[in-house]
């Protein structure tokens, strides 16, 4: 264990020596393809993919393009067929898989699913049980965890009871209190309502701007995408369209060819522009009242 | 079928230290032909409302038998429970509940995770045999099972012999519902039609049940979180909160009252948002809240601004 | 959910909560001892006198008191209707056939029914105070002799909890498919047992098929949070042995004694 640390210090002192990294890369799949079964169609090919560390990235993407894919194979949950994966400089491999886990964290989509224990804190601290901390740690991480995903008055609560965003923001909890490097939430706001999904993209946002966590959110929702400082675009396992997400939201026609729908806002942008009116690419209600009130008064 | 409700109340576990009230004191008529949406918080009762329909849940024996005929001198009756689903009278316990639940279908969220059988056909087929009082022959199911799969969007010559649970997340949520519109019901409940699903797949779902509300089913009832599904599909919508009816309104005349919403703890559509930040600058925008009624609204403000300027 | 009593915590803070978990399951198991031990209703109104205590120092509400008993009332009552007809004794007030109701049998399943309610009083105090999670590291724990013979102590504690943790969800979602399925027309209560017995079908794969999602996903959630079995694994919550737990060893202790005492001394129930 301590061995593969060092490895990873060592990996992480090279790419700075060489100079040829200027920042490191948190998340870096070269060339990776992967199929669930021999004879399938591939879920991800030839997948070249990073993200800097310190970065907020959505990726986007219909069901069945591959993004879920994607999450299990940067924590190792799954091993990709061809490729080589890099987690902080280090090549993920069988022997590596818990130092690597403990820098990348995976929030999963249902909120029921993800919880061992029946009470918040005993959940959160399942994680930092595991890889072994002393008990004092443990319970500082604890009240870190919890109050960066704003669910401190619930320490001691029945995790049954809570709504689907807390069950999630405490999945969130549980990961963080292994103080991982990067989070990848795997379409963690899919069984939410609209408020539990706003309350999810807050809390990352804010560990992304607060705590420097590198921060991948696969979703197909594209008003998530809105606070990330990058968005990409998965199609049929590849990725076929990079850019701010403004950028990506300007590219209407080929999104709609992604299997893409437009948010509603997108679309009430787009009718009036085509009725004349001088409105932009927001994806911001604020902006559009605004925009709208100027062309009107 | 026009479904009526009056003073209808619920309680768990009644008679004990541990009953809650479910429902308090309901009334709501919901018109045959209507979208009907119905909003609330887990726990504000529209679930516990919306199983009262097919008599999933029931009132508790017959509330009739309970009635003096004539009051005593001086006392005052409770107004009566009245819960009429067409010509089912659900407060008489010798009505025929599965009469009844033949004629209103009922889809539960996430109705995926309720197919069972081999093959798509026997899982679509499974109501059809369980209503018909003969036994159907092999080509009037296979008819009925084909029509119901064609009124989602689905081919039966492709999908009759495979396994429902290779589908795709999005088809088999479809063959769900087909196996619930399979015995024709006049009216379809559906809990969170669209939960889970991608925006694309949303989208779907719901044309899907315009398509259904027009052609198959005569009233459409869907239970929502998601205050735009509502303002663009729904001709009236309740608002549940605490066990009873805050609010039966059309989404226009509803999502006028912002504040209200948002202190029941609801969210509003964007549309309703964007009406109340233009107000803010002095734009007042008269709309039903759906997209394409919003967006006329606010062309016809700039035609008329450009109008002005010319 | 809301009907499951069992292995329903009750989150409030109170002497009993802060109990050793150890301390309580060998506590309950003491209680149970003594309650068989007692032959008499002084022993067993020492025993009742602790309860009592118990569900004072507690702080859970007579009303989750109840809930516990009302499971069980048929039970109770049903042997006792056993007991009455059946018992036999010297001073008979009513006989027809085989049924003999006696004063003595009166007072022996009264004296039995009382003892029955007591144990289900004093189980349910113990999950009601304590959490599944200090329950399983109570009986982790208490088991960590027998990982000499080489049994998975901690997995069997972890299998335990996590069911605890999963069993409402899945009564939640087996009325949810049985309400659906009802919904098309499904009926579990006609025809014979053959029938009935299919009638189940359209329940059981599909929880069957639910519960085996759930694991899988569980499985990664925790692989993802870098589990890998009772090795290097610290506790967060350390079971210590506090004055709190020695003075309920004592009372235990006492009650114990007390009771075998009036079994000597004061003879049988009536």
């Amino acid at each position: 264990m301590g061995k593969h640390r060092a490895s990873a210090r060592s990996a992480r002192q090279f790419a700075f020596v060489l100079g040829e990294i200027s920042v490191l890369n948190a998340i870096e799949f070269a060339d990776v393809s992967f199929r669930y079964e021999e004879g399938a169609p591939f879920a991800v090919r030839h997948l070249n993919f990073s993200v800097a560390e310190g970065e907020f990235v959505a990726v986007l993407g219909h069901n069945g393009s591959g993004k879920s894919t994607l999450a299990r194979l940067a924590n190792g949950l799954l091993t990709p067929d061809e490729g080589t994966i890099f987690a902080f400089g280090v090549q993920l491999g069988e022997k590596n898989l818990y130092d690597v886990r403990r820098n990348v964290g995976v929030v999963f989509q249902n909120p029921d699913n993800q919880t061992v224990a029946t009470i918040v804190e005993d959940d959160v601290a399942f994680g930092a049980e595991n890889v072994g901390l002393p008990r004092e740690e443990i319970g500082r991480r604890i009240d870190f965890a919890l109050k960066a995903v704003g669910m401190e008055p619930y320490r001691t609560a029945t995790v049954a009871r809570l709504s689907g965003g807390q069950k999630q923001r405490i999945a969130i909890a549980g990961v963080l209190a292994l103080k991982p490097k990067a989070i990848i939430l795997d379409e963690s706001t899919a069984m939410l309502d609209p408020r539990g999904r706003r309350e999810i993209v807050d809390v990352v946002s804010r560990l992304n701007r607060e705590e420097g966590i590198t921060v991948v959110l696969i979703t197909h929702f594209m008003e998530e995408a809105l606070l990330a400082g990058r968005a990409v675009v998965m199609n049929r396992g590849e990725v076929v369209m990079q850019g701010t997400p403004r950028e990506i939201f300007g590219r209407r026609e080929e999104l709609l060819t992604y299997n893409l729908a437009l948010p509603r806002i997108g679309v009430i942008c787009e009718k009036l522009r085509a009725g004349g009116m001088d409105i932009g690419d927001t994806l911001d209600a604020a902006t559009l009242a605004k925009e709208i009130a100027a062309c009107v008064s | 079928m026009r479904i009526v409700a009056e003073h209808l109340s619920y309680t768990y576990n009644a008679r004990s230290p541990f009953e809650t009230a479910a429902l308090k004191d309901v009334t709501l008529t919901i018109e045959e032909g209507e979208f009907f949406g119905i909003i609330g918080h887990t726990g504000s009762g529209k679930s516990t409302f919306v199983q009262h329909l097919n008599g999933l849940l029931r009132l508790p024996s017959s509330m009739k038998k309970y009635r003096p005929k004539k009051p005593k001198k001086g006392e005052v009756l409770p107004p009566p429970v009245v819960l009429r689903v067409g010509e089912f009278d659900l407060t008489d316990k010798k009505t025929d509940f599965r009469a009844l639940r033949k004629k209103v279908g009922m889809v539960f969220q996430y109705p995926e995770y309720q197919l069972f059988a081999d093959t798509v056909r026997d899982d679509v087929a499974f109501g059809l045999k369980n209503f018909s009082d003969t036994k159907l022959t092999a080509e009037e199911t296979d008819a009925a099972v084909c029509a119901a799969l064609e009124a989602v969007g689905l081919d039966f010559s492709e999908l009759k012999d495979k396994s429902p649970f290779e589908l795709s997340g999005g088809q088999k949520r479809r063959v769900a519902i087909a196996g619930v519109i399979v015995t024709r019901p006049e009216v379809l409940v559906l809990d969170e039609p669209a939960a889970g699903l991608d925006p694309l797949g949303k989208q779907e779902v719901m044309e899907l049940l315009h398509r259904l509300h027009k052609s198959w089913c005569k009233t459409v009832i869907i239970v929502s979180h998601d205050m735009d599904e509502i303002s663009e599909n729904c001709t009236r919508a309740a608002v549940f909160a605490d066990g009873s009816v805050k609010a039966v309104l059309s989404p226009r005349e509803l999502f006028c009252r912002t504040e209200e919403l948002l202190a029941l703890g609801l969210d509003i559509p964007l549309t309703a948002r964007l009406c109340a930040l233009l107000a803010r600058e002095g734009v007042a925008v008269d709309c039903d809240f759906t997209t394409e009624d919003f967006c006329r609204a606010v062309l016809a403000l700039f035609g008329n601004k450009r109008g002005e300027r010319t | 959910m809301k009907d499951v009593s069992f292995g329903q915590f009750y989150p409030v803070d109170s002497f009993v909560h802060r109990l050793d978990p150890r301390l309580k399951i060998v506590f309950l198991i003491a209680y149970i001892v003594a309650i068989f031990l007692a032959s008499n209703f002084y022993g067993l109104a020492a025993c009742a006198a602790v309860l009592v205590l118990i569900v004072v120092c507690a702080r859970i509400p007579v009303g989750k008191v109840l809930r516990a008993v009302r499971g069980v009332t048929f039970l109770v009552l049903f042997t006792a209707a056993l007991n009455v007809l059946f018992y036999g004794g010297e001073t008979v007030y009513w006989q027809w056939g085989i049924f003999c109701v006696t004063f003595e049998g009166i007072i022996f399943s009264v004296f039995l029914a009382l003892r029955l309610v007591l144990l289900v009083v004093c189980s349910s105090m113990l999950t009601y105070t304590t959490t599944p999670v200090s329950l399983t590291d109570g009986v982790e724990s208490l088991l960590t002799p027998l990982k000499w013979i080489r049994l998975p102590v901690h997995e069997l504690a972890l299998v335990m909890s996590i069911a605890l943790r999963f069993i409402p969800i899945l009564m939640d979602e087996t009325a949810r498919i049985k309400n659906a399925q009802m919904a098309r027309g499904a009926d579990f209560e006609r025809g014979g047992l053959v029938k009935k017995v299919k009638a189940t079908i359209p329940i059981l794969v599909p929880l069957l098929l639910s519960a085996f999602r759930r694991a899988d996903e569980l499985g990664d959630a925790m692989d993802a949070r870098c589990y890998t079995g009772g090795k290097h694994r610290t506790k967060y919550k350390k079971l210590r042995f506090t004055w709190r737990d020695l003075v309920a060893l004592l009372t235990g202790a006492a009650l114990i004694t007390g009771v075998v005492l009036m079994k000597v001394y004061l003879g049988v129930p009536y």
